[in-house]
């Protein structure tokens, strides 16, 4: 029930509990304890709208950098990777296999922004080797959602 | 209209056989809505979903590498040796790709070649009222004579054996169903259908099966009616790929029967249609092989709509059957005093809902309308929304 619940909400965050309980075939009040024990247990982490800012002329720079560590001692790679993710530049942070350690995904107001973001703070941190930075260019998709919108698929509005 | 040189209306002369079909009762229907704007349809008979893209990707990959000619009248060998492993997987079928198992356009096809292989004029084939609007007119097609059952609400809408025996003659060649069922949403229970098949065995008759529903179940399980005990050598196996994997347009079903029903149907096929389309059966193929975790997450959706959909239409005072199968509901309008062709009109005009009559399936549709939720959850809320506003307007109990 909680992962249908879970894959409801993740395509759409506004799904209220009283559509999702007609969905699962359950009651709104169920699906308001299973939300709020997933929400105490961090399996869901958050509500958050997907913004095309293109269409209101806020300009926003990402950034996808590459990061080259130095694994310490008993941690791993954790405790520089906290260093990372405490930046509020930085939207998403993994930890990748490859030629490299650390994905992280940087947005900021301008490229200035990152460019200062990338040398004077993420190249400093004790334990980054080295960082390769790609500026993003353009927006195709985003988190499953098509930025330009799905074309609609037309049917015939009657059919056998 | 064609005039000769003197200005009078030229006259045709119609085939008797093709006079004896009427045109599906959706045409007149079909023809209302075109002029309405802001229409929400429940009235189609296809998934809302594009084809997965994996499938697309592969078709459109043959035609750049410039496979485009016939394959062969039997569909691909690549396709028919995917499809054998698929039947063997999914029921423990085993089928020769080579002699017993053929490539229609869609099951449409299919059943056509089916009936006219093994219908002499003045044949019999039992079918369930409601059914499908194709069935009667692919045998009628054949030279056959179609024999409703009825079947009802109370029992499921399954097909009873007895009521199936009842009707057997001496001129009964086949039983025809199709379950998981359009227009109803029935499925029917292994137990069901295990009848049905004893009966067959005892008369002789052949069982035509058309599955295009097969893999849209919900909570429960479909049941192959050639996987019962000594039944394969008695089934014409019909399935495809249009609703499973949402491939509508690509057009292929399949048929899987003896060898010299398909051999027979492959006489037909091969003169009537060549082959089924290359870049769908490369498609199909595609869906073969990788298509499962697409059709699974679809299945799950559908489950989602047919929820909200049943609910809803009991909310709003309409009894609604619990469908398991397709993606049908067919609610009863009784309580509107109206005949389903009315009821369907009426609330095209007043609240612009489309759904269609469950008369033009059959007699024993009278009473019910066919609502598709294959359709966003946003517009069967709103279909249902507008449906109550109707409903409690015209309400006469």
């Amino acid at each position: 029930m909680i992962k249908d619940i879970l894959k409801i909400l993740e395509s759409d965050a506004r799904t209220t509990p009283k559509q999702i309980a007609a969905m699962t075939g359950t009651t709104a009040a169920e699906v308001n304890k299973l939300i709020k024990e997933a929400e105490k247990e961090r399996t869901i982490l958050k509500y958050k709208t997907i913004v095309n800012w293109d269409n209101v002329e806020d300009e926003q720079v990402w950034a996808l950098i590459e990061v080259k560590l130095t694994p310490e001692k008993d941690v791993g790679f954790d405790s520089v990777a906290e260093r990372v993710y405490r930046f509020p530049q930085t939207r998403s942070v993994y930890l990748v296999s490859g030629t490299y350690d650390l994905f992280v995904l940087a947005v900021g107001k301008s490229s200035h922004e990152i460019a200062d973001f990338v040398s004077q703070k993420l190249s400093h941190i004790e334990g980054v080797q080295g960082t390769m930075t790609q500026f993003v260019l353009k927006r195709y998709k985003e988190d499953g959602e098509i930025v330009k919108g799905k074309e609609e698929v037309k049917r015939q509005p009657v059919i056998l | 209209m064609s005039t000769n040189p003197i200005g009078q209306r030229k006259r045709y002369q119609i085939s008797k056989r093709a006079n004896q079909i009427s045109p599906s009762g959706i045409r007149k229907f079909f023809d209302l809505l075109v002029d309405i704007e802001g229409v929400i349809s429940l009235g189609v008979g296809e998934p809302d979903y594009a084809t997965p893209w994996h499938i697309c990707e592969a078709a459109i990959e043959s035609v750049e590498k410039g496979q485009t000619m016939y394959t062969s009248n039997l569909g691909m060998l690549e396709l028919r040796q995917e499809l054998s492993r698929y039947l063997k997987h999914e029921y423990n079928l085993q089928y020769d790709p080579a002699s017993e198992l053929l490539i229609t356009v869609g099951v449409s096809e299919a059943m056509d070649l089916a009936m006219r292989a093994i219908l002499n004029p003045g044949d019999e084939v039992i079918m369930a009222d409601p059914c499908y609007v194709a069935y009667s007119p692919c045998v009628v097609l054949a030279g056959g004579i179609p024999v409703m059952v009825p079947t009802n609400e109370e029992d499921s809408f399954e097909l009873s054996a007895a009521d199936v025996e009842a009707r057997v003659g001496s001129r009964t060649k086949a039983i025809l169903i199709g379950y998981p069922a359009n227009p109803t949403g029935a499925v029917m229970s292994r137990d069901k259908l295990e009848e049905i098949a004893e009966v067959a065995q005892r008369k002789g008759l052949l069982i035509t099966s058309d599955e295009i529903y097969a893999k849209l179940v919900y909570g429960v399980e479909h049941t192959c009616v050639a996987t019962l005990p000594s039944m394969k050598d008695s089934t014409i196996l019909l399935g495809g790929f249009s609703k499973a994997y949402a491939m509508t347009g690509w057009r292929i079903g399949y048929a899987a029967a003896p060898r010299e029903i398909i051999a027979a149907m492959t006489k037909i096929h091969q003169y009537t249609m060549m082959c089924a389309p290359t870049m769908g059966q490369i498609a199909a193929l595609e869906a073969l092989k990788s298509g499962e975790d697409s059709a699974a997450e679809m299945v799950e959706d559908y489950n989602r709509r047919r929820l909200v959909m049943v609910k809803g239409l009991r909310e709003i005072g309409l009894p609604c059957f619990e469908p398991k199968g397709a993606f049908y509901a067919f609610p009863s309008i009784r309580c509107t005093g109206m005949n389903s062709e009315e009821f369907a009109e009426t609330l095209l005009t007043e609240e612009k809902v489309a759904v269609v009559p469950g008369s033009a399936f059959g007699e024993r549709g009278e009473g019910y309308v066919r609502c598709c939720y294959a359709t966003s959850l946003s517009d069967i809320e709103e279909a249902l929304t507008r449906m109550k506003r109707f409903v409690s307007r015209h309400r006469i109990d």
